[in-house]
């Protein structure tokens, strides 16, 4: 009998490993390869045509007094601290709205979802077009409320903040739907004892809702920390970093190095350097809202 | 970088639906009356400002040129004509964007459900060492940045042993670059799959195995004939991400393919925002086709993919 069961097992094994065959390889050689190579061309001068050297931490120093690098964390920080926390705002404020179970609501859980289907290149024709100054519908609409708009892709001063208005535009919704099915978690018994206790519908929010959808708090703001941090897409497709560099973003920078200019081994010390800000962030992140997660 | 950039969905069992308190009947007052007129206006508006901007592309899109910024406001045209999608097609390769995309979204679907399907399977019903291992490698893996193996993959790629032109040692061609392959093969079992698929293999019993394997029947027959079918509903949802990220995804095949023959429908489209400065009308009419194939899947799919999203936040 048992030397069935080992059999068993050991068939099991054999099959299980030949399942994982491809994955496993494709692990082996698209990331695990690729990281180790990073780590060695970070200190090397390659750049794909001719000879190249180890230079040690010399790239890394270079970073450091790079004054176009410092101008993409300053954009990259911009981009971030107005990203995160509207992005945040946004989807919770329209879980809330949505937060009903009757078919009204999920008709326009629907329509508010839509712009998450669209590409990021999509979005951008779509808002290049909104964004005109002259002919967009959005300076059209502030018109008709007397604000003379400005020309957004055009100023620097607003470039930033339009690509922010955007990308809030097209990526709430999915955070909405984290919230929404978070918001079914709150228990029922404790909103109405704080109703009858004469809360108001602030203070419930704050004292029973919020506590209790942290969890999700916490899954929203470490996903719109990591795509901040690698914004890119937008700025490529609408700006191309302009103008005056003031929507060049760390990303847009790394690729522009490694792929423009073919300095591969400066961008692979970049690309480290990138992490390491998304991990410590991620990091402080996991200790400020996760403390408050365990109580 | 990596081929599924959709939120960590997890398959949870599901949520006891109750109805939120908000729904509750309660005797109307004043107060109920203003409270569901605000709603109303607010989710009004708030659905205005997210698909307005989608009719308005859609409607500029059919207007002549003429009419484009003549009648800017207005949202039903005098004179509706295809004329700027017929440009698209007569003035440059359009339809060989669309059908490079379409090879690269739909192959992605088909091997990340196969390969992402057997090792998830692996994973959640075969007994073997080393399962926690792999397992966690997999999980760790999805949270690399993209951009740290987008250089390296980059040259393992074009330096690929007998591919396109290269020799033994990577030498003379450029591999993969600029052919399918290079968008294919590095995502063609993501890690998200696998973990996706894992969850799904996870809520179905074990006896349905261990029953078919006393009858003597072959582990990927137990796989293809026992849970694979029981494991549709996963397969789709699966199959919908994964078709709307490879469809959408545009870094990552913006360095692989740069022949013209060769790109995809967003890289050709984000070309068309700075060759078409002022041509609005096959701008824009190209972004209503890059956006199509998707926002038809949505339509069909989008109970099962809300659905499936609301778990996620929830675990």
């Amino acid at each position: 009998m048992s030397a069935a069961v080992s059999a068993t097992r050991r068939q099991q094994t054999v099959s299980a490993w030949i399942f994982l065959a491809v994955p496993v390889a494709l692990f082996a050689v698209f990331l695990l390869l690729p990281v180790v190579m990073a780590v060695g061309l970070s200190l090397t001068d390659y750049a794909v045509i001719g000879d190249f050297e180890w230079v040690g931490l010399d790239n890394y120093a270079r970073i450091a007094g790079d004054p176009i690098f410092w101008v993409a964390v300053r954009n990259t920080a911009l981009y971030t601290v107005l990203y995160v926390p509207a992005g945040l705002v946004v989807a919770l404020g329209t879980a809330l709205l949505l937060n009903r179970s009757t078919r009204t609501a999920r008709v326009f859980r629907t329509l508010f979802y839509i712009p998450v289907v669209s590409s990021t290149v999509a979005t951008a024709a779509i808002w290049f077009w909104l964004l005109n100054p002259q002919y967009g519908l959005l300076n059209a609409v502030l018109g008709w409320v007397g604000i003379d708009g400005p020309a957004w892709l055009y100023e620097s001063r607003w470039a930033m903040v339009a690509i922010v208005m955007m990308s809030v535009w097209a990526g709430f919704g999915a955070n909405m739907i984290i919230y929404l099915g978070a918001l079914q978690g709150v228990p029922g018994e404790l909103v109405d004892a704080a109703r009858v206790d004469g809360a108001g519908a602030f203070r419930v929010f704050w004292h029973v809702t919020r506590p209790a959808i942290s969890r999700a708090t916490f899954l929203i703001l470490t996903l719109l920390l990591i795509a901040a941090f690698q914004v890119f897409d937008q700025a490529y497709v609408l700006t191309k970093g302009g103008p005056g560099n003031s929507t060049l973003t760390l990303v847009y920078y790394i690729y522009d190095r490694g792929f423009g200019r073919l300095e591969m081994g400066y961008a692979s010390a970049l690309s480290f350097v990138l992490f390491l800000v998304i991990l410590v962030f991620s990091v402080a992140n996991a200790r400020i809202t996760g403390r408050e997660n365990d109580r | 970088m990596s081929a599924v950039t959709a939120g960590p969905v997890r398959t949870g069992p599901a949520l006891a639906t109750r109805p939120a308190p908000v729904s509750e009947k309660r005797p109307l007052t004043a107060r109920s009356v203003v409270g569901k007129v605000v709603w109303t206006v607010a989710v009004v508006l708030i659905s205005v400002t997210t698909v307005l901007p989608l009719v308005w592309t859609l409607s500029t899109s059919l207007k002549p040129e003429g009419e484009i910024l003549s009648s800017y406001l207005q949202v039903v045209p005098d004179n509706p004509t295809l004329a700027n999608y017929v440009a698209l097609f007569t003035d440059g390769p359009f339809g060989r964007y669309l059908a490079n995309s379409a090879v690269i979204a739909l192959g992605g679907v088909a091997t990340n459900l196969f390969f992402g399907g057997l090792a998830g399977y692996a994973l959640a019903k075969l007994r073997f060492r080393g399962r926690g291992v792999v397992f966690s490698l997999f999980l760790g893996s999805m949270m690399v940045p993209g951009i740290i193996t987008m250089v390296p993959t980059f040259l393992v790629l074009r330096r690929f042993p007998l591919v396109g032109g290269n020799d033994l040692f990577g030498e003379g061609g450029a591999g993969f670059i600029n052919s399918y392959g290079a968008v294919l093969i590095p995502f063609a079992a993501g890690p998200f799959a696998v973990f996706f698929m894992r969850q799904f293999f996870q809520a179905l019993p074990d006896e349905l195995g261990d029953a078919a394997r006393i009858d003597g029947a072959s582990e990927f027959r137990i796989f293809w004939n026992i849970y694979l079918p029981l494991a549709r509903a996963g397969l789709a949802v699966l199959g919908v991400l994964t078709f709307q990220a490879g469809w959408n995804s545009f870094l990552w095949p913006l360095i692989a393919l740069n022949d013209p023959e060769m790109l995809t429908v967003q890289v050709g489209l984000a070309g068309y925002v700075n060759e078409y400065q002022t041509q609005y009308g096959p701008l824009l009419a190209g972004t209503i086709l890059a956006s199509l194939p998707v926002l038809l899947v949505f339509v069909v799919a989008q109970r099962y993919i809300i659905e499936n999203f609301a778990h996620s936040g929830t675990k």
